[in-house]
Order: structure tokens, then sequence, then C-alpha cells
């Protein structure tokens, strides 16, 4: 059975799902990942830090939207880890 | 005398507090605009009146330029000061309120379009007699083109962005492999970032100085400068501390430097208070990097030495009053210094939001020009600086010597700043000697490690 993994952000700010808004989005919902894969992008003062997938898996779906204002520790996706299939 | 009944401040934090200062001492009323993040903060509550404008994301509201009007057009103000950052240098801002016959306070639209474009900056400051960096503004248009031009200049070059600035939208390039690996991608991301991915090629001045100078001029004719401010103490290309005057620059280099730039924006016919940017190199030689044309954030440094308002000479000209000083009046009295407090790490400089539990001002003999008071809470939304603190003395020692004592008077808990940096840099050999360039902060070992865009 698949693991269900929260990823949590460290900051607030503000989350995108793209690197820039010509671009596509970094994953998919539904789109398997590998650790370390960047998800989102948080807006924070004028800089931007990435977000990314701690372990393989499946990114089930997003809990924010995309430019939605999140606080520290909040929940931004639900991945499901291949780690104890 | 009144030259406005009401201005409104497109802006927020320190800068909208200052503005609201000078107004009220010219008996002058103001409108604040803000987010929702910034309801409670002091500039708010200072202004005669204050217009909610929409969510925090800065796009949402400081950068609406509709909203803005209209509560500009809702409050009856007849001018809007635009501060710096945000709107203040976007020409579609200033010729929509010259539209609405609302008076920009800053030159006009097309002045700002023109010295937006690094490239047609550098091409009128060429005709106007003013040094610029070698290099080449024509048209690229292949990376053979570029590897071809390259050659003839020499590396190490800087592959720029027309619309870049404030070091945004720059790639150093030391040879011809590195121009082919970075050329395509510079230009994607200026397109991406500007929306317009317009790129030229200039020969890289290495540990350079980067001293500025101030500017005023009326819609009559009248065009000065008010000397130079030193800003080589940077990290990552943003400011840290300033002052006035430049310990590097001799008697002649001021005199050359400062004329110069009245020869510039005399000749483009500018408006309003602006700021030339030149690098100079070990040499004493000097280039026009790039003009600001809008109140600078380091313009205190200016204040505490000419004993001059800025914000009262932008009001003045902008309700077309003739400039009432001359050049030869304007002095350069002792030294200023000014230090900018960052919410961020001082050693990554990551950014650090939050509650501020405590914050404890320094005594006497100190300008304080602070966003926030103890209690307020730093929102992740907008840049991390959230005061900035100078002094004046009549030598650099003295100045430097009060500047100490503030920074370690001054006490902020509750999120994490870098005033350990600026006492550090305060206490550095080469800083109190004056001896000091652009790379200060990486010779100290503050490069910076940080958060970059993926």
């Amino acid at each position: 059975m698949a693991a269900e993994q929260k990823i949590i952000s460290p900051i607030p700010g503000v989350f995108y799902r793209r690197p820039s808004p010509e671009e596509e989005v970094y994953v998919k919902e539904g789109q398997s990942v590998n650790a370390g894969d960047t998800v989102g992008l948080i807006e924070v003062m004028k800089n931007f830090y990435e977000v990314k997938a701690e372990h393989n898996g499946i990114l089930q779906k997003f809990l924010v939207e995309n430019e939605q204002v999140i606080n520290a520790g909040e929940e931004l996706a639900v991945l499901l880890s291949e780690e104890s299939i | 005398m009144k030259y406005f009944d009401r201005v409104l401040i497109a802006n927020r934090g320190e800068i909208a507090r200052r503005i609201i200062r000078t107004c009220k001492r010219l008996g002058i009323q103001t409108v604040s605009v803000y987010s929702e993040a910034d309801a409670e903060l002091p500039f708010v509550k200072e202004a005669d009146e204050a217009v909610p404008i929409g969510q925090s994301q800065a796009k949402m509201s400081y950068l609406d330029i509709e909203k803005i009007l209209d509560a500009a057009k809702q409050t009856n103000a007849q001018a809007i000061h635009p501060g710096y950052g945000f709107l203040s240098e976007n020409p579609a801002f200033a010729k929509r309120c010259e539209e609405e016959g609302i008076v920009f306070i800053g030159p006009r639209s097309s002045m700002i379009q023109a010295m937006g474009s690094k490239i047609e900056a550098r091409r009128l400051m060429q005709a106007a007699g003013v040094p610029v960096v070698p290099g080449y503004d024509g048209k690229i248009d292949t990376v053979e083109e570029a590897l071809r031009i390259a050659e003839s200049l020499g590396y190490p070059l800087m592959l720029k962005a027309s619309a870049g600035g404030g070091g945004i939208g720059m790639q150093l390039v030391s040879s011809a492999e590195e121009l082919q690996k970075v050329y395509s991608s510079t230009i994607q991301r200026a397109n991406s970032y500007f929306g317009d991915g317009t790129v030229f090629l200039e020969k890289f001045i290495e540990n350079p100085r980067h001293i500025e100078v101030q500017v005023v001029c009326d819609h009559h004719g009248n065009a000065i400068h008010l000397f130079e401010r030193e800003c080589s103490v940077q990290r990552r290309n943003q400011k840290v501390i300033e002052e006035s005057p430049s310990p590097f620059l001799t008697g002649e280099d001021r005199r050359k430097l400062c004329e110069t730039a009245v020869q510039g924006i005399k000749n483009i016919g500018y408006t309003n208070v602006g700021t030339m940017e030149f690098i100079f190199g070990n040499d004493h030689s000097f280039y026009f990097l790039e003009m600001n044309t809008r109140l600078q954030v380091e313009h205190p440094v200016t204040e505490a030495v000419t004993g001059l308002d800025l914000v009262e000479l932008q009001l003045k000209i902008a309700a077309g009053e003739q400039l009432a000083i001359k050049q030869e009046d304007v002095k350069q009295n002792g030294h200023a210094v000014e230090s900018r407090l960052y919410a961020e790490d001082p050693l990554t400089y990551f950014p650090s939001p939050g509650k501020i539990n405590r914050l404890t001002f320094p005594g006497q003999d100190v300008r304080l020009d602070f966003a926030v008071v103890e209690g307020n809470t730093v929102s992740p939304f907008y840049d991390p600086m959230i005061g900035k603190i100078i002094t004046h003395g009549s030598t650099r020692e003295e100045a430097l010597q009060k500047m100490e004592r503030s920074l370690t008077e001054l006490d902020v808990d509750g999120i994490t700043t870098n005033l350990p940096l600026l006492i550090q840099v305060l206490q550095n050999r080469d800083f109190q000697q004056g001896n000091y360039t652009t790379q200060l902060l990486n010779k100290m070992g503050n490069g910076g490690i940080g958060i970059v865009k993926g």
C-alpha cells in the first residue's frame, strides 16, 4: 500500500505551480515525481523558494490553488509515496 | 505655500510615511492606499485618508493601476506620489495619470519609457557626451553575431537585458563557450521577466565602485546636482549601506562626475528628481550605468549633507514651480551614512517575515525612517527592507561612530534581521578606511548563498 505524504510549506508567501506565467506547470495532478523534483514555487519577499518532493511517488493532488496566499506549515499537496508499496 | 491640497501615495511602508511627513509640514493632505496585509501599519493611520485597494499580492493592489486611479478620483487627490519600486518607473502608470489629469510626481511618461530601456538610455547619454561602458548596443539577432561582436570587444563581458535593472537580467560571460551557453537562456529570461528579449553587450568592469549622482530639474530648464552617493556596499546587487560624500572621489573626480551628470540630464530634458548611476574603475574612470527616474531609497544621505528635503522639491517641481536654489547654493556639509535594515538572515539572505515582538530604537542624533512599530507583523508579500537608519557628522569618522552606536542601541526581537551584518560592516577595517568596492561583502564572507528562482 502506498503511503500518503503531505508536502508542507516551511514559509509563508504566495504559491505558484509554474516557473513563470507562460510556462507549463511543474507537475500535473496524477503525475509521478522523483525525490528532489520541484513541484512548485513560493514567493516570499521578492525571493523564490522551490518546493521539492521528498520521496518518489505520484503527486495525487494539490491542496492549494496557483497564486494562493499560504501560511508557514500549510499543506500544499498530497504525494502517494512508493516507498512502502 | 501649498502646492497641492491633497496627494495620494501609491506606495507603502517607510517611504509612504516619509512622504506623509513632508506633506504634513507643508499643509498638504495625504491619502494612503493599502493592501489587506498592510491594514495595521503606521502609514495607513498617519495619512489623512486611507483607501483599501485589494489583496495582499502586489499585483492585486499596489501594482493595480486602475484601482489606484479610482482611489485618487474618489478622494479628490490632485497628484500621486509613486515612491520607489511598484509603479514608480512604470510608463503606463504615468501615462494613465496624464490622461486622467492627475499630476504624476515624477518625470513625464515618455522619459520614464526612454530610461527604462537600458539600450536607449545608453544611446541618449552617449549622444549627450556622457561616457558609457564600452560595448555594443546595436541589434543582435543571432548567437553567431553575438560571438563575433564579443570577440571584437574582448572578454569578460556582461550580456544584459535592455529592459532589466537593479541587478536583474544580466549575465557575466568570460569566454565564447560561456556566451554560447547562456545566450538563448538570457534572452528567454528577459522575455519572461520583462516581456522584452532585447539584449546587448558591455565590457565587464572588474571590482568596481557604484557611485550615483542625485539630480534635480524643473520644468523651466533649470537643472542642478545634489552631489554623489557611494553605494558600493551591496549584497546580490542590492544596496545595504550608502554614504555621501564618497570616500573614493577626489575633488576633481567629484566635479567632473557631477558636471557630466548635469550635462546628461540637461541634454535629454529631464524633469523632477532622478539619479544617474555610474560605475567607477580603480583607475578613477567612470561610466554611466543607468538612470532611476524616481526618488531613491538612499535619498536621506543627500538630505543630511545638503539640508534639502527631496520630497518637497519633487512636489514643487511637479506643481510647476521654478527651482528656488542654484547650483552654487548647494553644499555638501559634513558626512552622512545610511544603513538598511532587512528582515532577512544576514548569512543566507533568506527572508524572515513575522511579528515584531519588541522594537527598541536608538536614542539620539539619528534619523529613523521605519515602516513598522513594535507589535507590527512583517508580511511575506513585499520587499524585506523594514527601515533605514541615517546618521550625520561633521566628518566621516563621526558619522560612522554615530551609526555604530545607533546600530548597537537598536534592538529587534521576533524576526531575524541583518543587524549583525550592518555592525560587522561598520567594524570592518576596509570599510572604516573607505577602501572598498562592490566586492566588500563577498570579501567579508557574506556573498550569500540565498535562494534563486528555479
